[in-house]
């Protein structure tokens, strides 16, 4: 499956290595094409003759995607380098993308040198990302640490442009120091906005931050839970959420109303390189979102 | 056309090799290359192994004469026909530059009308097994789960092709193809399949031929083949339960997925990883591993990158790269990986079992792993299932 050209409309520095690029689809946009599911694909069998045209619906390049959910990610393209699984840091827009990327090898890099005018391909959206619903009439608290607030945002946006369908929300950021706090404006929006609890701590403190110190899960004690009516969500790197899970099922919150996002190396996203393979999941399709209930038992084991 | 089985004359494999050409098939068949039977394009019945077993053993495969004139008198070729599907390297497509913008080109999507001549029950199955990954298919209903996407450059390969099977007659040391319930009969598996009958005896060396498609009647109508006898009837059922009673070696599948998704720290993975040099034969020797490096190979001076997709395997460190280091550094996780991948995680994704019993991977093992008798020993271990907690305290997985 091909990339969809996406036009760089903003390029964004959020930090030193972290850039927060916007996408237009192509001008002509048709009825979405979803690039994870080609229809009219072949289904052939053994010895039989009927003729299939795999392949006969590939997303033309004049079309944009199918709306990204949050939690779901796009595999971005720059050419002649290669393409990274990056998650939607925004949804809800009209044909556009968001994406936020933090510059650790060659792709990340390349799409973080992207300026307005470049061109990013773009195959997805793929995956399965946030069980939202679960969350509605429910209590939530979301859970993100360095990179990993990218995908939450989406969540974010999603409370606060319905904020009454949900009970109490909120939001745990932790990063290494306050510099590395991303989308730090918009946090202390929602922060003086009060629409939500947020809650910020750095690892590493400058001498100006009068935030919490630590890591994220000495944050959580502070948070007041009604544990049977409880939603998680949290990303991050996996010992973080592993200790996030632990901490609040000793509180009572029950395994599956606790999602965390995995990261696994993709590079097909369709289930068929098998680079994403967590025991029976393909991770590109069946993941990056998994209850805790599911993940858990396949974490546990050393190297699985 | 009446569906009972004809018989054909060992010498009229010719006119059928003129009946495919006619009809514009090209014939994927045996043949010996290297010391090794492999399989390539053939356009004649003397390109076929004949006269040549295999002695397949843990480790070691070689060929031997048999002292007949058998065609297809040996067990799962060395080669598989998977690499004439799910090619070793595909460019998937390529883009050029184009001032500001970028144009597309399709990969190699060749069709060509192909038949393959001779293909083993064993393999059969692991075509059916890569189908599903390939292939696509709706999404499985109730389970919530997705539905997979097809890919078009298998599909290219895959379309049309005609199956001429071969009911085995000599199976390997090493094959299990009864215990998976894979071979050695084909059935209605192929277009046409054959048995072959009485190869010592030059004057009675016969086929005894089964079409089960149209495609496969019609080709063996203008091929004007006599109705089998009892006789050839019964050789044939002679022939298959040769095949059976031989069968070198046996896999009990009973509740295996389960058994090994409990195993996952049973003591016998340390036992194996001792023995496992990490090097991968198995997986490329394997008719249905599927793994793939998918990645940009741009010739930038010529304003060309091609997507590229090369076949890769769970042993390979960088398989479960992630910006900070691998998941799965010891030999341990990986044979972890690749057995229960096979034999219990695929059933998860895919509804069947990824091993289909041809024994290739013991054969091609430079140190002789031998996946039946791992099973074996996991069945015997006492390891038992992880208890909730127990791995809590260490580091666990990959720590980042
Ligand atoms: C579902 C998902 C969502 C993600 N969302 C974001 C996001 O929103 N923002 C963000 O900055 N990062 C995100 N990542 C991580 C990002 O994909 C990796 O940092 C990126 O792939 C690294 O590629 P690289 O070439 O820049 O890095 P390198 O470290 O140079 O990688 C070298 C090679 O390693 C392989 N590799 C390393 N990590 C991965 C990986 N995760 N998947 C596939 N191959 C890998 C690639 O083959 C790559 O070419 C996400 C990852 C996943 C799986
Ligand atoms: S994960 Fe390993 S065993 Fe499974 S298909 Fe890939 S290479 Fe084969
Ligand atoms: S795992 Fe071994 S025996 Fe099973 S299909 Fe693969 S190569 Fe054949
Ligand atoms: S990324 Fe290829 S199988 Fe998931």
């Amino acid at each position: 499956m091909r990339p969809v050209l996406y036009t760089v409309t903003s390029a964004k520095r959020e930090m030193a290595s972290t850039m927060t690029i916007t996408l237009e689809p192509p001008r002509q946009v048709g009825i979405g094409q979803t690039g994870a599911a080609e229809p009219g694909a072949a289904q052939v069998g053994i010895a039989q003759t009927g003729v299939a045209q795999p392949g006969a619906a590939e997303p033309g390049a004049a079309q944009g995607l199918v709306p990204i959910a949050p939690g779901q990610f796009n595999m971005l393209w720059s050419w002649g380098v290669g393409e990274a699984p990056i998650s939607a840091s925004q949804s809800g827009l009209d044909g556009a993308l968001v994406h936020t990327v933090r510059d650790v090898g060659g792709v990340t890099k390349a799409l973080c040198a992207k300026q307005p005018g470049d061109v990013v391909g773009v195959r997805g959206p793929f995956g399965r990302g946030w069980d939202i619903d679960t969350a509605r009439g429910q209590d939530l608290i979301v859970v993100g640490g360095g990179i990993g607030l990218a995908p939450l945002r989406p969540v974010v946006h999603t409370i606060l442009a319905s904020r009454s369908d949900f009970g109490r929300v909120a939001l745990v950021v932790g990063a290494r120091s306050a510099a590395e706090l991303l989308f730090r404006s918009e946090l202390d929006c929602w922060w003086r906005d009060r629409a939500i609890t947020v809650r910020t701590i750095v690892d590493r403190p400058s001498r100006d931050w009068h935030g919490s110190i630590g890591i994220v899960t000495n944050e959580l004690p502070r948070l007041e839970i009604d544990p049977g009516r409880t939603v998680v969500m949290v990303c991050g790197p996996e010992v973080m959420m592993r200790f996030v899970a632990l901490n609040l099922i000793e509180r009572g919150v029950a395994p599956e109303a606790i999602q965390v996002s995995l990261e696994r190396n993709m590079q097909c996203a369709v289930g068929q390189c098998g680079h994403c393979q967590l025991a029976g999941y393909f991770l590109c399709r069946d993941g990056p979102v998994l209850t805790w209930e599911v993940a858990r038992p396949l974490l546990e084991v050393r190297e699985l | 056309m009446s569906n009972r089985p004809l018989v054909m004359a060992a010498h009229d494999l010719g006119a059928l090799f003129g009946v495919l050409a006619d009809d514009g098939y090209e014939v994927l068949g045996p043949t010996v290359h290297d010391g090794a039977i492999v399989i390539e394009a053939i356009t004649q019945p003397s390109q076929l192994p004949r006269g040549w077993g295999d002695a397949q053993e843990p480790g070691s495969y070689r060929l031997v004469e048999r002292g007949d004139g058998a065609y297809f008198g040996f067990a799962a070729p060395a080669g598989t026909w998977k690499r004439h599907l799910f090619e070793p390297r595909a460019v998937l497509w390529r883009s050029r530059r184009d001032g500001d913008g970028v144009v597309f080109e399709p990969g190699e999507h060749v069709r060509r009308r192909r038949a393959f001549l001779g293909i083993r029950g064993c393999d059969l199955a692991a075509i059916a097994v890569q189908d599903r990954v390939f292939c696509g298919s709706p999404a499985k209903s109730g389970s919530g789960s997705p539905r997979r996407s097809a890919d078009p450059v298998y599909g290219a390969k895959r379309e049309g092709i005609l199956f001429i099977g071969i009911n085995c007659s000599d199976p390997a040391s090493t094959c299990f193809c009864t215990s998976m319930g894979t071979g050695p009969a084909i059935g209605e598996r192929a277009d046409l399949s054959l048995t072959e009958l009485d190869p010592a005896l030059p004057d009675q060396h016969r086929f005894l031929v089964h079409a089960t498609t149209d495609r496969g009647r019609a080709i063996a109508a203008r091929m004007n083949l006599a109705v089998a006898t009892d006789r050839d009837l019964a050789s044939a059922t002679a022939v298959r339960d040769g095949a059976i009673a031989s069968m070198g070696r046996s896999m009990d599948t009973e509740d295996l997925p389960a058994r090994l998704r409990e195993a996952a720290e049973d003591p016998r993975w340390d036992d194996v990883a001792r023995r496992c040099l990490s090097c991968g034969n198995c997986t490329m020797a394997c008719p249905t591993c599927f793994c793939a490096d998918v990645s940009d190979q741009p010739d930038v001076a010529a304003g060309v990158d091609e997507r590229v997709r090369e076949w890769a395997s769970c042993f390979q460190l960088d398989h479960s790269y992630l910006h900070g280091g691998s998941v799965r550094v010891s030999t341990k996780a990986r044979y972890r990986q690749w057995m229960t991948h096979k034999l219990s995680t695929w059933w998860d994704q895919f509804g069947v079992s990824g091993c289909v019993g041809c024994g290739r991977c013991i054969t091609f093992c430079p140190v002789g792993i031998d996946i039946t008798e791992e099973v074996r020993a996991i069945r015997a271990s006492k390891s038992v299932p992880l208890e909730e907690g127990t791995a809590e305290t260490g580091e666990k997985g990959h720590s980042r």
